[in-house]
């Protein structure tokens, strides 16, 4: 990295904004013809995600070429976290919205369903004899997608929290080895998370596998079932992400970036990597296990 | 280094006739132009759209569009108001303002920004192309509620996605305002020196974070009950269509403040420009907004007081959004005491500023009339509603919006626009949306529902007359269209400071302005 630009650094025109407009404009009209069941949806979603990884390639591509030319000073550093910050807040008030819906079916729809408080009438009118409880008989008064069985936490999902919690330990060990300039420690540690995060996503695929062959639970099993694939679908979405940046930043590593003091790049994956973390956290508790 | 363009190329400005100029720029003020062109454009649309309804309800029986192209109309009405209107409209205000008040050379994100804006072309395309669909545009209402929405046809995941790519751009949005405020203040400008539009806009843009996604997660939800089998609002298998609402009024309530914050700096601007006084309680102003924006957080369920809560629940609901006039009667009293023996004229922004004043006032006292659960139980889904939200949204935060183009207007485009013509604007503007809204409340009390293209004779004298001012309304805005181009094309000369008494950092700079703004950072005392 060359020496520090004195100046805050406002790029000239850019052509990726307006080629991503196009990408998830297309990706989205694919995918609302493909729901449709238009028979040219599939073909053109996938020329939509095309053109995003193209402008994701490239955009991304012009910051760190940027960054590595040493345009940015420090004000932009902070413009970054700043950014980087609240994108993850937003991303928090995503699974919010998901986390609400379950309280609110555990706390609330299951039990006045079942005819508690003010939900007497409708169970005696509507769904007379429905005794809806949590986790075992929740998918509703129509038993919608069947009789199934909920998935126990002591197994895999226990399995799946050490893993995760491992590589949260793994990757701060690589940010102190980049404080260090420990660059063997630094890309051991990355690799490390970024296998743990790879071997937790075959693992959260296995239990899926089982949830569908074995113990009935699909994502249409009433509301358990949403619920659980939802939260834990929009979860590993969100860990396939992560490893994807963090195996870039990886790759930067290797290429011999950072430096032990500027190196917002990896702390901004890190940050997005422990959010990844809590969130799993979040649903250990509140999805598997009470 | 000498692969990274260093900034001081800048100077070199394309030809606003450059296309290229437009799609790829990442300079706040071209990207606020563009944000306000579109606001203007989509205006007109949903104004349109406006007047499609309105010529319907002229007089009762159905006359001349069924019944499911109204409530499209209704519905695609509502959200190109909200979404492609006032909230583009303001983001374009604090991009061509924000640095320059807070004395930064652009926003904190530039690339971002093109990408915030150029976003949602394409999604209200998206949006506007649903009306050709299928079974029609989306006709459940702008709040969407379930079952009745997911009963759209092809139109449903065409909405819902450009729903997501609008929240993006909202998002993005609001990131960069955090990080230009936060970040790109000129030295000593210290937060509680930023003007009171750099404020209100940095609470908008923490409302916008907080909210946008959890409309995402909400309609998601819609998209997989519809399409995947899932069953978040089907209560057979366990869910609740109740659940739809309380999430989308956890985002919606937010939401209309976010349509009327950055109203409320627009005006705290103007009122002491023209009262040639400074602003009155200064500090309050700032803490009453922030007091307004936590309110919004706990009282969403007074949208939905006839939806069958417990007791309990409506009493905190109520209470609470009670308690929001509080912050809001500080704020009206603070403006009222800043032209408190003040040397006024009423220039045209000024003349946009008191009627938003007084109007909105009209709109907030309707609000708490709504917020009573005994009396909302009478007033829900009438066109007592409709009057309400009117008349904080139009007179409120349009009004708000065209004070500040007259105001900053000379400081874009270096012209005087014509003071006549400006008048004449807001005086048609002022009568005639009175004449379309006040009405309204006489046929909600009365019993008139919403979204209905028929009505019961006993309405048809003022619905007859709502229509009329509609058409007033809707026609005296061309004046503001063209008050606008022929300033930006040619006229008398704006000098830097522009208004006598304008304080801030935008008037030290020349009219119309450097294409970068403070290259480098002003003093501040």
């Amino acid at each position: 990295m060359a020496q520090a630009e004195t100046s805050y650094y406002v790029p000239h025109g850019s052509h990726w904004p307006i080629i991503g407009s196009v990408a998830v404009c297309t990706l989205m009209v694919g995918f609302a013809n493909y729901l449709n069941g238009v028979s040219w949806g599939t073909p053109t979603m996938m020329v939509g995600l095309a053109i995003l990884l193209f402008m994701l390639f490239g955009w991304f591509g012009t910051v760190i070429r940027e960054n590595e030319a040493g345009a940015y000073n420090e004000q932009v550093d902070l413009s970054f976290r700043w950014g980087m910050f609240w994108f993850i807040f937003s991303e928090v008030m995503f699974f919010a919205a998901f986390f609400g819906a379950l309280f609110y079916a555990r706390q609330y729809s299951i039990p006045w369903l079942s005819g508690e408080g003010s939900g007497v009438a409708t169970n005696t009118f509507l769904w007379s004899g429905f005794e809806g409880s949590w986790p075992h008989a929740a998918n509703g008064p129509e038993n919608i997608g069947g009789d199934y069985k909920p998935m126990p936490a002591w197994g895999l999902p226990a399995i799946n929290t050490a893993i995760l919690l491992t590589s949260g330990a793994t990757l701060t060990w690589a940010h102190h080895a980049l404080k260090a300039n420990h660059r063997a420690q630094l890309i051991i540690g990355l690799f490390l998370t970024v296998a743990l995060g790879a071997i937790f996503m075959v693992l959260q695929g296995v239990e899926y596998v089982e949830a569908y062959q074995h113990l009935g639970l699909t994502l249409g099993s009433g509301i358990y079932g949403t619920t659980f694939f939802m939260l834990t679908g929009f979860h590993g979405m969100h860990v396939t992400i992560g490893a994807i940046i963090l195996a870039v930043i990886l790759f930067r590593c290797i290429a011999g970036h950072f430096t032990p003091d500027r190196h917002f790049g990896f702390e901004g994956a890190a940050w997005y990597w422990h959010f990844v973390d809590v969130v799993w956290l979040g649903l250990f508790i509140f999805v598997y296990w009470l | 280094m000498s692969t990274v363009a260093a900034d001081d190329h800048h100077d070199h400005v394309e030809s606003p006739y450059s296309i290229k100029r437009w799609l790829f720029t990442t300079n706040h003020k071209d990207i606020g132009t563009l944000y306000l062109w579109f606001s203007l454009i989509m205006f007109f649309i949903g104004g349109f759209m406006a007047l499609i309804i309105r010529t319907e309800l002229f007089e009762p029986g159905m006359q001349f569009v069924d019944p499911q192209f109204f409530n499209s109309m209704t519905t695609m009405h509502a959200i190109i108001m909200v979404f492609g209107v006032v909230m583009p409209a303001f983001t374009g205000l604090a991009n061509w303002l924000i640095p320059m008040m807070v004395g930064a050379t652009d926003m904190a994100l530039p690339r971002m920004n093109n990408w915030s804006f150029w976003i949602l072309p394409f999604a209200f395309t998206m949006m506007l192309s649903t009306l050709f669909m299928d079974g029609g545009g989306p006709a459940g209402g702008w709040t969407l509620y379930p079952p009745l929405t997911l009963q759209t046809g092809d139109a449903l995941p065409f909405v819902i996605l450009s729903i997501h790519f609008m929240g993006l751009s909202s998002i993005m949005g609001a990131i960069n305002v955090i990080a230009t405020v936060l970040n790109m203040r000129a030295p000593g400008m210290t937060l509680m020196k930023m003007p009171l539009f750099v404020w209100t806009w940095l609470i908008t843009a923490y409302l916008l974070i907080a909210v946008m996604p959890v409309l995402a997660g909400g309609v998601t939800m819609l998209l997989t009950d519809k399409f995947f089998g899932t069953s978040f609002f089907n209560a057979a298998g366990g869910g609740d269509p109740v659940l739809f609402q309380h999430i989308f009024w956890f985002f919606g309530h937010p939401e209309v403040y976010i349509l009327i914050l950055p109203s409320f700096g627009v005006i705290s601007s103007i009122v002491p420009t023209f009262a040639r006084k400074p602003l009155f309680g200064y500090a309050s102003m700032v803490y009453a907004t922030g007091s307004i924006a936590f309110l919004s957080f706990i009282v969403w369920a007074h949208h939905m007081f006839t939806v069958g809560m417990p007791l309990a629940g409506q009493l905190f609901f109520m209470f609470a959004t009670m308690l929001i006039a509080v912050p809001t009667g500080v704020k009206v009293f603070n403006w009222i005491a800043t032209m408190w023996r003040g040397a006024m004229t009423f220039e045209t922004p000024m003349l946009f500023a008191l009627g938003f004043i007084v109007m909105f006032s009209i709109g907030g006292f309707s609000g708490l009339m709504l917020a009573l659960a005994p009396v909302d139980f009478q007033y829900h889904d009438t066109y007592f509603v409709v009057a309400h939200f009117h008349y904080v949204l139009v007179p409120g935060s349009i009004f708000a919006i065209v004070a500040s183009v007259y105001y900053w207007l000379p400081k874009w485009c270096g012209n005087m626009y014509s003071e006549g013509l400006g008048k004449l604007h807001f005086w048609l503007s002022t009568i005639f949306v009175n004449i379309t809204f006040f009405p309204m409340h006489f046929v909600g009390l009365a019993g008139m529902p919403r979204r209905i293209p028929d009505y019961a004779l006993q309405f048809s004298d003022f619905n007859a007359l709502a229509t009329i001012g509609a058409f007033g309304f809707g026609f005296s805005q061309l004046i503001f269209l063209y008050v606008v181009i022929k300033a930006i094309r040619g006229g008398e000369k704006a000098t830097s400071q522009v208004w006598e008494n304008a304080e801030g950092l935008e008037w030290t700079l020349s009219s119309p302005p450097p294409y970068h703004s403070f290259t480098t950072p002003p003093v501040i005392k």
